[in-house]
């Protein structure tokens, strides 16, 4: 059987970054090009604020769809041009820590850097570049006519189906499931981390942490001073 | 103390070794962190520990005439010159055990060469813990180790744990002639004057062990830290006849061919209680009525509480150690005088080997200061350390039977021996063979980015260190045809040993005398405090 290899598969938001995909629609909230258009967006989002909360609590998945219906009808070029000013202006500053010095132990194990996130790509693309990550796994946005639908490509990139598209990716790649390490921050990825050989927990929420202890995962911080 | 009957019972009362007999009190022993009381069978030779060496009455004044008259080299104060850079290297928490009083002798050491240093001109200097592969000291620790004034004066950033997964924290600098590397931290190989202020607790301490272990990293280590070495060392308590002292010297050899290394070597003596457990000092038949209401109440007390009191109670309890000798200068001479003193605290000759032997497992290990005894380290503490505390031939026959007494409870502390945790349920599950465990799995350990990352920003001990440890028993595992657990609160974690258990002692000593007949020798070490068997016949 030839030597499979391994990767290691990172969520972002709060794993590697203290940011969440609310930062990045806040960002593009406040940056319309007009007055008025800023106004009416940012207005939206922070009306929206709770509503998210309450839906993510509920279902990931509904949150998620109505979470990226916000971005209906922004232009491709707009999104993409303002992706490189979101990186700079929020996502960069967010980089915990610890994040660089995680990555490139894992890189010096010879594990693919691989970060797996609900967020839409053109927003984390920049960032996995700066972390030297090898492949980003992220939501889609549909265009039509180079203008955002509101809908994502399915299947939606959130709890279980990270575990299937990891099973694909290491099957596409050729990379061992049972070698390969897991890192995220929040219960919603239980399904993620239970899939791959070598989970771990980072930053963990109460739930996260919980679980960590019963299974015995290990426990990371990246956070700290 | 009991009147002695007879010239046979007064030489018993003052000589090490007490033969049990029909009038003999029960022994106390350790059973984790609980106490067991036990009647032992007549005719069992209960080894004791030497009493204290007297302690060195003024500990500064002896390190100012061991620096000023060192061996084999000019007194330190003659090697300084202004301007230089210096690196103070100190031996990290996992020993003495538990942790000494304060000022801690490597406080005491630091105190007379920091200020010569200071007023030699040498402002470049900085303290690194030679942790090796041991977790890294948390802050309060590292405070306590060298007192506030220096604490303050150098954390964080002249004063810090070394990182042995640094990727450009070290450096190579040489190689054996068996082809063993001789890696090091890198600000020690870069200074002009490496200090090592070691602390031997027992004799496989100190020496070439200091700077070529204590400063190396995974690379560096696994050139001894093997299975075969380990089965090689008859035992790793005795340098001269242990192979992983012959590797760890051919690498000493080449790092002091490289660097100016000035050693600093000290050893203390064996009083590990004073005050209210003091009769853990004593034998039995010593035992005043005081001491007897002691053990009742301290039973007592332990029985009610959580494991978790109970091991912060022990370990909140620092020893009344003091220090018994310095010796300062090149390796091998400074080695060598500690050594002789070392073992003049610890040997008790004695003339036999025994069939079965039974040890207290206590609270404390190397590796498990201000943590859990999980248990790999309870297997490390006997087939390892205890089995090896001899000279000469072991105080247990080949093919004899160990008996143990602790709880061995399937607990792990996850913020110090995570990698542990894997490595004793996923691994001993498949395999109990340490080559197996070395070839197929200890690299994938060594090199698991979420142990390099606890291991580096954490206290985690490192991946490979759960291996070092199984390793550290294999030839105590290999020598002895039986080891049963006593008073175990599970079956499934001596099972994963490959141990029996019994409920008690006695049934214990019975299941032993079944393979060994009702004739067998039996002996029991009376740890602690560390006493050490000599047998050169």
């Amino acid at each position: 059987m030839p030597d499979l290899k391994r990767a290691a598969f990172f969520d972002v938001d709060g794993t590697l970054v203290r940011t969440n995909i609310v930062h990045a629609l806040a960002f593009y909230a406040m940056n319309q090009g007009s007055i008025l258009g800023t106004a009416w967006q940012t207005a939206r989002t922070v009306l929206s604020v709770p509503m998210f909360m309450i839906t993510d609590r509920v279902n990931r998945k509904t949150f998620n769809e109505l979470f990226y219906t916000y971005y209906a009808g922004q232009t491709e070029d707009r999104l993409e041009t303002l992706a490189e000013d979101l990186f700079e202006d929020v996502l960069q500053p967010a980089i915990y820590r610890g994040t660089p010095q995680l990555i490139a132990e894992a890189k010096r194990a010879g594990c693919r850097i691989v970060l797996v996130t609900g967020a839409l790509d053109f927003t984390v693309r920049r960032l996995a570049e700066h972390l030297g990550a090898d492949d980003l796994i992220a939501n889609k946005m549909r265009f039509v006519n180079g203008v955002a639908t509101g809908r994502v490509v399915p299947p939606i990139i959130e709890g279980a189906h990270k575990a299937l598209v990891i099973r694909d990716y290491c099957v596409r790649n050729g990379v061992a499931l049972e070698k390969s390490f897991a890192y995220s921050d929040s219960f919603s990825d239980y399904p993620m981390l239970a899939v791959v050989g070598h989970p771990a927990a980072v930053n963990p929420d109460l739930r996260l942490a919980r679980v960590a202890r019963a299974y015995e995962w290990p426990i990371l911080t990246t956070k700290e001073e | 103390m009991r009147e002695p009957r007879s010239l046979h019972r007064f030489y018993e009362a003052t000589e090490q070794i007490v033969t049990i007999d029909r009038d003999s009190p029960p022994r106390v022993m350790f059973c984790g962190e609980d106490l067991l009381v036990e009647d032992l069978p007549i005719g069992t030779k209960v080894i004791y520990p030497k009493p204290p060496v007297q302690g060195l009455p003024n500990v500064k004044a002896a390190i100012r005439r061991a620096i000023n008259n060192p061996h084999g080299c000019d007194p330190l104060h003659a090697l300084l010159k202004p301007g230089m850079k210096v690196t103070i290297a100190i031996d990290d928490i996992s020993l003495p055990l538990p942790p000494m009083r304060t000022p801690d002798v490597r406080q005491q050491v630091l105190e007379v060469i920091l200020p010569l240093l200071s007023d030699s001109g040498v402002d470049d200097v900085h303290l690194v813990i030679a942790v090796c592969l041991h977790r890294h000291m948390t802050k309060d620790e590292m405070k306590r180790m060298v007192g506030p004034a220096i604490f303050d004066a150098f954390y964080p950033d002249r004063y810090y744990n070394h990182d042995a997964e640094e990727p450009d924290g070290l450096v190579t600098l040489g190689t054996t002639a068996h082809g063993e590397k001789a890696i090091i931290n890198r600000r020690a190989a870069e200074s002009d004057l490496l200090i090592y202020v070691n602390l031997n607790l027992v004799p496989m301490d100190g020496g070439h062990k200091s700077v070529g272990t204590g400063l190396t990293n995974y690379e560096g280590v696994k050139a001894h830290h093997t299975p075969h070495h380990i089965r090689h060392s008859h035992s790793y308590m005795d340098p001269d006849r242990s192979e992983m002292h012959r590797s760890v010297d051919r690498i000493g050899k080449v790092i002091d061919g490289a660097l100016d290394v000035f050693h600093i070597e000290t050893t203390i003596n064996n009083r590990m209680f004073d005050g209210p457990l003091d009769f853990l000092m004593k034998r039995e038949e010593a035992y005043t009525e005081l001491d007897r209401l002691k053990v009742t109440g301290m039973r007592a007390a332990l029985k009610h509480l959580p494991a978790a009191a109970k091991r912060k109670m022990f370990q909140a309890v620092p020893a009344a150690y003091e220090v018994i000798a310095v010796a300062a200068g090149k390796t091998e001479p400074t080695h060598a005088e500690i050594l002789k003193a070392s073992w003049d605290q610890y040997a008790v000759d004695v003339d036999f080997q025994a069939d079965v032997v039974v040890y207290g497992m206590p609270f404390i290990s190397p590796y498990n200061v201000n943590s859990i005894m999980n248990p790999l380290l309870v297997q490390v503490m006997a087939c390892g350390y205890f089995h090896n505390f001899y000279r000469g031939k072991p105080l247990l026959k080949k093919g004899g039977t160990l008996i143990i007494a602790h709880p061995c409870s399937d607990a792990f502390d996850p913020v110090h021996h995570p990698s542990y945790i894997e490595f004793f349920h996923r691994l001993l599950a498949e395999t109990r063979d340490a080559r197996v465990l070395e070839e197929k799995y200890e690299r994938e350990f060594a090199e698991n980015p979420t142990y390099v990352h606890l291991y580096r920003t954490g206290n985690a001990y490192h991946g490979a260190h759960p291996f070092f440890m199984w390793y550290w028993g294999e030839n105590g595992r290999e020598h002895m045809g039986k080891i049963i657990a006593v008073g175990a609160d599970n079956a499934h974690v001596p099972k994963l040993m490959g141990w029996d258990t019994a409920q008690t002692l006695n049934e214990a000593i019975d299941m032993a005398r079944s393979i060994h007949g009702r004739s067998a020798e039996i002996a029991m070490m009376h740890f602690p405090p560390i006493s050490m068997t000599q047998n050169l016949g």
